[in-house]
């Protein structure tokens, strides 16, 4: 036996954790070097123009010829247009299917096949959900295939399963006891829901919608099939084709103009900083409703 | 005080309740007489609480919970009209102080009326104004009714709640182990509000601490084990029983 026991636990000891420490570095680079790559490439185009000009003509420098800048305003616009209704719609279902799971059903199996339900769906890959809505909307009406509201249906199939699993999971944190003191004092069972347990739950759900939104905002595969390419032009109404920052990424990044690609970078730096207010701003409505849980 | 003299507020009649399969008390017969405390006492899962929930009938929220049998208010029976009037008419203070964490003072004891209907302020203020003399919380949180409830002490919790169930205009008020959370001076206050309560309710309260139901019932009911033992004046409950398992218990021999 090379080490008597007590010094082999002990070596065995050190080296897990020095290995589990590892791990925590290893899957820090990753964020670090994705932060930093954006900056560095995409700082250079992080100006007032970026949020204010149109796209620019495709043009890559050499001699005799500068490029413009330009702008991301159209593919902005056309996120938050993109963000607004998919949450419009899948919002209120989420919230819907969360109360009546939570609430109602109790412990009928239909409370477990509504989160057996939103699990699966948040496993269906985005680009078939975008595939599933192109199909759809192409029965209903042919002209508006490609347009922003097509790409928001598709981004909320997306959205509802996380809304439906946060808001269950805000829902149950609300005590038992806050139900029977409502139901007691004679408030019916639907305004107890409503403007009692739900409104204890709100930090809770906010985080959900956050998440949601922060998820959706990021996602360029359901738009590919459904959102068109209205990125030239400032953008025509919910039936025309649209635009949206990482959909353009993608065909920026592609393309074989430098300022374009420069353009992409900047697009993907704002997207990181997107969704890392967004998960800052979740986390802290969190924290907020923990305090307030213990009372503080 | 002499049963045959009193006006009945509740009567429970052959009130069996269960959870699932298996019933947590098992026909209950039994009057409240009104404008008096009525305890009920017994050992740990002899169904005091399933009883007392029956009353208001919030046992049959809870998941597979069923009940069979009357209950009484009036002589009309509460398991024949709406849950939510009967709660407006039944109101109930629970175990562990349960404020609405997300409200002040002032919504917490106006809930019910808010909730219920469309006050206006003044009757808002009125209300609250009467519950919290009526619980005996006025004079400590008169100057900070807009503060969160959460920053009041567990026993003011417990008052506040008092004060919120009174706020609803109850008949009855149940009141499941009130003190059950708080210190023996937060207790003594309790104990005394419900002296005063009985003027102008009829009180039903659960307890564990058979010194609780001594100080302050007028009647005392005992349970074991899903059943009605005895039921009588708390006096002659505690000092002349008439039944064999009411001395053991009483005197502390099981429990």
């Amino acid at each position: 036996m090379m080490f008597d026991r007590p010094a082999r636990r002990k070596y065995f000891s050190h080296g897990m954790t020095i290995l589990t420490g590892l791990s925590i570095v290893a899957i820090m680079v990753p964020l670090a070097a994705v932060v930093y790559q954006c900056v560095v490439l995409g700082g250079s185009v992080f100006n007032l123009d970026l949020f204010i000009k149109g796209l620019p003509y495709p043009c890559t420098p050499r001699q005799g010829v500068t490029c413009q800048q330009g702008g991301l305003a159209v593919p902005i616009v056309g996120t938050l247009e993109l963000i607004a209704l998919a949450a419009l719609y899948s919002v209120p279902i989420g919230i819907g299917a969360a109360i009546f799971a939570v609430e109602y059903a109790g412990e009928r199996a239909s409370a477990r096949i509504i989160g057996m339900v939103a699990d699966v769906l948040a496993g269906v890959p985005s680009i078939v959900a975008g595939a599933f809505v192109y199909a759809l909307i192409i029965i209903y009406d042919p002209t508006i295939v490609f347009s922003t509201f097509s790409g928001s249906i598709a981004l909320s199939v997306l959205m509802v399963p996380i809304v439906t699993r946060t808001c269950e999971e805000a829902l149950r944190t609300v005590p038992n006891s806050v139900r029977e003191a409502a139901l007691a004092l004679g408030i019916s069972r639907w305004k107890t829901t409503l403007r009692i347990v739900l409104v204890s739950a709100l930090p809770g759900i906010v985080t959900g919608v956050l998440l949601a939104v922060a998820r959706a905002a990021g996602e360029a595969a359901p738009l590919l099939l459904t959102l068109g390419d209205g990125c030239a032009h400032p953008l025509q109404g919910v039936t025309q084709e649209g635009c949206a920052l990482p959909l353009w990424i993608f065909y920026g990044a592609t393309s074989p103009y430098q300022n374009w690609i420069n353009l992409a970078w900047g697009a993907a730096l704002l997207l990181l900083l997107l969704i890392l207010v967004l998960s800052i701003a979740s986390r802290l409505t969190l924290d907020r409703m923990a305090r307030r849980m213990r009372g503080e | 005080m002499e049963l045959s003299t009193e006006t009945p507020k509740m009567e429970v009649q052959n009130l069996t309740a269960y959870y699932g399969e298996s019933a947590a008390i098992q026909n209950i017969n039994l009057t409240f007489p009104e404008r008096r405390a009525t305890a009920i006492i017994g050992p740990s899962g002899c169904g005091k609480s399933t009883l007392i929930r029956c009353l208001n009938r919030l046992h049959e929220t809870a998941p597979k919970a069923r009940v069979e049998g009357s209950v009484f208010l009036d002589g009309e029976d509460l398991y024949g009209i709406d849950a939510t009037a009967v709660r407006r008419r039944v109101g109930m203070v629970f175990q562990k102080p349960n404020p609405f964490a997300t409200m002040s003072i002032y919504n917490n004891v106006s809930a019910p009326l808010r909730f219920n209907g469309r006050p206006s302020r003044e009757e808002m203020d009125a209300a609250v104004l009467r519950s919290l003399q009526q619980s005996a919380l006025w004079d400590e949180v008169k100057d900070r009714v807009d503060a969160a409830a959460t920053s009041l002490s567990g026993g003011q919790q417990q008052r506040l709640c008092i004060a919120r169930a009174l706020a609803a205009n109850p008949e009855v008020l149940l009141m499941d182990e009130p003190c059950s959370a708080l210190d023996p001076i937060a207790t003594a206050k309790i104990e005394e509000l419900i002296a005063q309560l009985k003027n102008n309710y009829t009180v039903v309260i659960v307890t564990h601490n058979m010194q609780q139901a001594a100080r302050v019932a007028d009647y005392t009911a005992f349970l074991y084990l899903g059943k009605l033992v005895e039921f009588g004046p708390t006096e002659q409950l505690f000092e002349r029983p008439q039944e064999k398992l009411t001395e053991s218990y009483i005197t502390g021999r099981f429990g």
